[in-house]
């Protein structure tokens, strides 16, 4: 279904497009193929692998999307109790656990509610049909006759049976065939609700709600000692001397990882401290130039160019007028307020040992994979089982702390080990939003209108996680005497995109060509971070098209609009710009403006348009964003609060990323360590918001989870434009680059 | 290692420590409350805020034998899930968190707040939570819930 729809989106353009990747999955080509599921269920089958129902009257739904703050949890629940007719208090979600729920891969892309939520809902709607069959067997009355009410069946005459009651006798131990029709939206009571998350009132009141709360019977406390750059290697170090410390347990040594265990907590940190000091690394300047030297650099490394689109018209108008601009980003963290943690126990002795993970990964599949690649030893010796850790915004050290716990638990017999990075354990070593270069180009005819456009771009991998290849992704395994490595990743592919995500235009255009140079070899550490490359592109093209509309001297609006047919498109940037107070024609005043920027996720997520409204002080170079509005399309929404919830959050921290942050090195290791060497937005910078929903109940469920990322950085960029006339092409605005500019 | 008795959340615990250990750790580690957070171990984020005499302190810097002195309150010490404190109340009414790290800090800033100040202003609230960092960015719905918590205090 999404590929026909993405392949629509795209036809829809017109011309002679060549993409780069395949429309169809492999498996549609064979004959053999099983039919097509909707959602998850199309790799995970079988329906008692989703849900539970039970003779005490509950419901247990298992998905293999994890809680990370996002809510996940809750809006499941509320598609299950809609599809089944039970209240929402019966129902258990249960998350990533590799010995309990379906294999859905990572929690990433803004999919959680497209797959697991599809998934759920026909599941929920096919054992429903089940049940109701059932009963009307039982009950010798027609299905159609039945009537369901928090799992009561009710029947002509007063006939009732249960879900409880027949729970024994309807197997839902076979094959989906999502034959069940979901119910319309007009017979939801939970979907499109705001119900208050279920994860939050743990959360406030110190109950156990974190990988950081497990506490098991005689567990060790556990802290890694990282080399001090990326290239460094551990010549010698004191481990006898660590091991005589108070409360030392084990000291584990392989290559240059290096890791301690002790009974209490400060003591492991201790420890980690004499380790530290003792420690003599062999260092070499392995990283690139730092600085804007950086982005000369990644474009002449002369790393070959891939077409990824490209469309040409015989018949277009001619240019009057080129435009050329190249925008840039720098290497970002995902920063989280809690460092990567993970608690690692192994169980049995010799052969039989198993190995049980409590972690925050995004994906406890693939992380049990490359964990078992990492220690030798099979996948079905690992359970991992996810718990939730601080907010992650994309691959951050989770899956690392992972590996790392493993291995110094291998060494305590038997006893559990909680190993807690600290803070600059996390923002060393954290793989990073990779650093880009966008080339834009493009030209107007004599009206002023698109007539070529293009996107070139350089950048290292953004999806570096586990699960892609033999080896291991994790980054102790790099470090070991006996280096366990990894196959080169590949780049996620279109029409989502990775380094590319969002570098198609929604403007219509006749020729139009879009190139990536994928940058493998990377001296530091790249992966998923919110949007992949959707934030930079996004920044880039909708800057650019703000600099063709002034060149052909149009109102931004306007002109974006002048270039779009689609009509949930035009909605929701109509709906931005009236709820945002756009006026065509305004001008800024020198330091206040109003920016406007479009983009739709993936180009296939959700469709976010937005107004951002700034103060600069030309003296200071500091800016401020004021207010922001947006609005967003989700298709169908599950729970509204939760959308405003996540585009409020992407707003500020995009605004984050794009006024403040950069992660600084030099030639050999990386200067970011702490929170004061890489500020973020604190509470007197955050901006007013309003989100504008718009509800399509009749259409599908949209990932809105990274949506805003991407267009809050150009509504900023294109806001300081309108302020100040200067064109600001070079992430972060930071406060001496915004005086430089305006001097 | 020595002897401590501390005050925490109204009832008097043992415990043996070194005196320089960081109070987070004994918190969480022997006596078990999750409420305080690591974050940075620098006094930087705020989520491993705690008060001592009614005053914020960072539990991660601040050593258990210069606490043992005083008053402690967690966050456990507010109220509990059947009987919320109106601050945990209004969090959880304003939805005031994403993942929620950095939020027991924050309350227990606002707590300070709210004792010293009854009904602060939108520009004091946020004054006095600036020292904390919120990497989800729910600001605006911290804010809320703190002035949600002031207007039922008051």
């Amino acid at each position: 279904m999404k590929t026909s729809l993405s392949r629509r989106a795209f036809l829809q353009t017109g011309g002679a497009l060549v993409i780069g990747f395949t429309l169809l999955p492999e498996a549609a080509w064979s004959q053999a193929a099983p039919a097509s599921l909707p959602g998850s269920l199309n790799r995970n089958r079988m329906l008692n692998g989703w849900l539970r129902i039970d003779p005490n009257g509950t419901v247990t739904i298992f998905s293999g999307k994890i809680e990370l703050g996002q809510g996940i949890g809750t809006a499941l629940a509320q598609i299950a109790a809609d599809e089944l007719d039970v209240e929402m208090k019966r129902i258990e979600v249960i998350h990533g656990d590799t010995a309990l729920t379906p294999n859905e891969g990572q929690t990433a892309g803004s999919q959680s509610v497209q797959d697991s939520g599809t998934a759920v809902r026909f599941a929920c709607a096919e054992a429903r049909e089940m049940l109701l069959s059932a009963a009307a067997a039982k009950l010798a009355v027609s299905a159609a006759d039945l009537r369901v009410s928090d799992g009561t069946i009710a029947g002509p005459g007063g006939a009732t049976a249960s879900y409880w009651e027949l729970a024994g006798q309807v197997d839902l131990k076979r094959e989906a065939t999502a034959q069940a029709k979901p119910k319309p939206a007009s017979e939801h009571k939970w979907v499109g609700k705001s119900i208050s998350r279920r994860d939050i009132p743990k959360k406030f009141t110190g109950g156990a709600a974190y990988v950081q709360d497990i506490r098991l019977p005689g567990m060790l406390f556990g802290r890694v000692v990282r080399p001090p750059s990326p290239g460094a290697q551990l010549a010698s170090v004191d481990e006898a001397a660590a091991r005589r410390m108070p409360g030392v347990v084990a000291v584990v040594r392989d290559g240059s990882f290096l890791a301690v265990a002790a009974a209490r907590e400060e003591q492991a940190i201790k420890a980690r401290e004499a380790l530290k000091k003792s420690a003599v690394w062999k260092e070499s300047a392995t990283l690139p130039p730092s600085g804007d030297a950086l982005y000369d650099h990644m474009v002449n490394l002369g790393v070959p160019a891939q077409t990824m689109a490209e469309k040409t018209s015989a018949t277009a108008a001619s240019a009057a007028r080129t435009l050329e601009a190249r925008y840039t980003r720098p290497y970002q963290a995902h920063g989280s307020i809690g460092p990567s943690c993970a608690v690692a126990v192994w169980e049995g002795s010799g052969d039989g040992r198993k190995l049980h993970v409590w972690t925050h990964s995004q994906g406890v599949y693939p992380l049990r994979g490359d964990l078992a690649n990492a220690l030798g030893i099979e996948p079905a010796a690992v359970r991992c089982t996810h718990a939730e850790g601080a907010g992650c915004y994309g691959h951050n050290g989770a899956d690392d702390v992972a590996l790392d716990a493993a291995l110094l638990a291998r060494a305590t017999s038997g006893r559990p080990v909680k190993l807690q990075w600290m803070r600059d354990d996390e923002f060393m070593w954290e793989p990073y939003g990779s650093a880009m270069v966008m080339k834009l180009g493009g030209a107007l005819d004599a009206q002023g209108n698109i007539v070529s456009w293009s996107h070139e771009l350089w950048s290292h991998p953004h999806s570096t996680r586990p699960g892609q290849s033999k080896g291991s992704h994790t980054l102790a395994a790099r470090h070991l005497g006996k280096p366990v490595t990894a196959d080169p990743v590949r780049d996620v592919p279109l029409p989502a995109g990775g380094a590319d995500r969002n570098a198609i235009p929604p403007y219509e255009t006749p020729n139009l060509k879009v190139v990536k140079h994928l940058i493998l070899d990377s001296p530091l550490r790249t992966s998923a971070l919110r949007t992949l490359g959707g934030y930079a592109n996004v920044f880039a093209a909708e800057s650019f098209v703000d600099e063709l509309a002034a060149a052909a001297g149009a109102d931004p609006v306007e002109f974006r609009l002048r270039h779009i047919k689609d009509p949930r498109v035009r909605a929701v940037i109509e709906a931005a710009a009236q709820r945002g107070g756009w006026s065509p024609g305004a001008k800024g005043d020198g330091s206040r403006g109003r920016g406007f920027a479009y983009s739709r996720y993936k180009n296939l997520g959700c469709y976010v348009a937005l107004v951002a409204d700034v103060t600069v002080d030309r003296k200071s170079g500091r800016v401020r964003v004021t207010r922001a509005v947006a609005a967003v399309d989700a298709g169908q929404i599950v729970n509204p609060d939760g959308i405003v919830n996540q585009i409020e959050g992407g707003i500020i921290q995009s605004a984050s990323w794009t006024l403040k942050e950069e992660v600084k090195f030099d030639a050999t290791r990386v200067k970011t360590r702490s929170w004061a060497d890489y500020p973020i937005v604190r509470f007197d910078e955050v901006p007013e918001i309003e989100v504008v929903l718009l509800n399509r109940p009749e259409e599908r469920f949209l990932g809105v989870g990274e949506g805003a990322q991407g267009p809050a950085a150009a509504a900023i960029a294109n806001a300081i434009a309108h302020a100040t006339g200067k064109r600001l092409r070079a992430l972060p605005f930071t406060r001496a680059r915004v005086k430089t500019a305006l001097a | 290692m020595a002897k401590f008795t501390l005050r925490v959340n109204g009832e008097s615990r043992s415990v043996t420590a070194e005196p320089d250990a960081a109070l987070l750790y004994v918190l969480r580690n022997d006596l078990e409350l999750n409420g305080p957070k690591f974050g940075c171990g620098l006094a930087q984020c705020g989520a491993c805020t705690v008060l001592v005499d009614g005053k914020p302190v960072r539990s991660c810097v601040t050593p258990v034998s210069a606490a043992a002195k005083g008053r402690i309150s967690t966050i456990e010490g507010l109220g509990t899930a059947e009987k919320l404190h109106p601050l945990q109340k209004a969090f959880i009414e304003e939805q005031a968190c994403q993942c929620g790290f950095c939020g027991s800090g924050m309350v227990m800033e606002a707590k300070a707040l709210l004792e010293r100040k009854p009904k602060p202003s939108e520009r004091e609230i946020k004054q006095a939570l600036n020292g904390h960092l919120c990497r989800c960015a729910s600001h605006n719905r911290i804010v809320r819930a703190v002035q949600r918590a002031a207007k039922e205090l008051s």
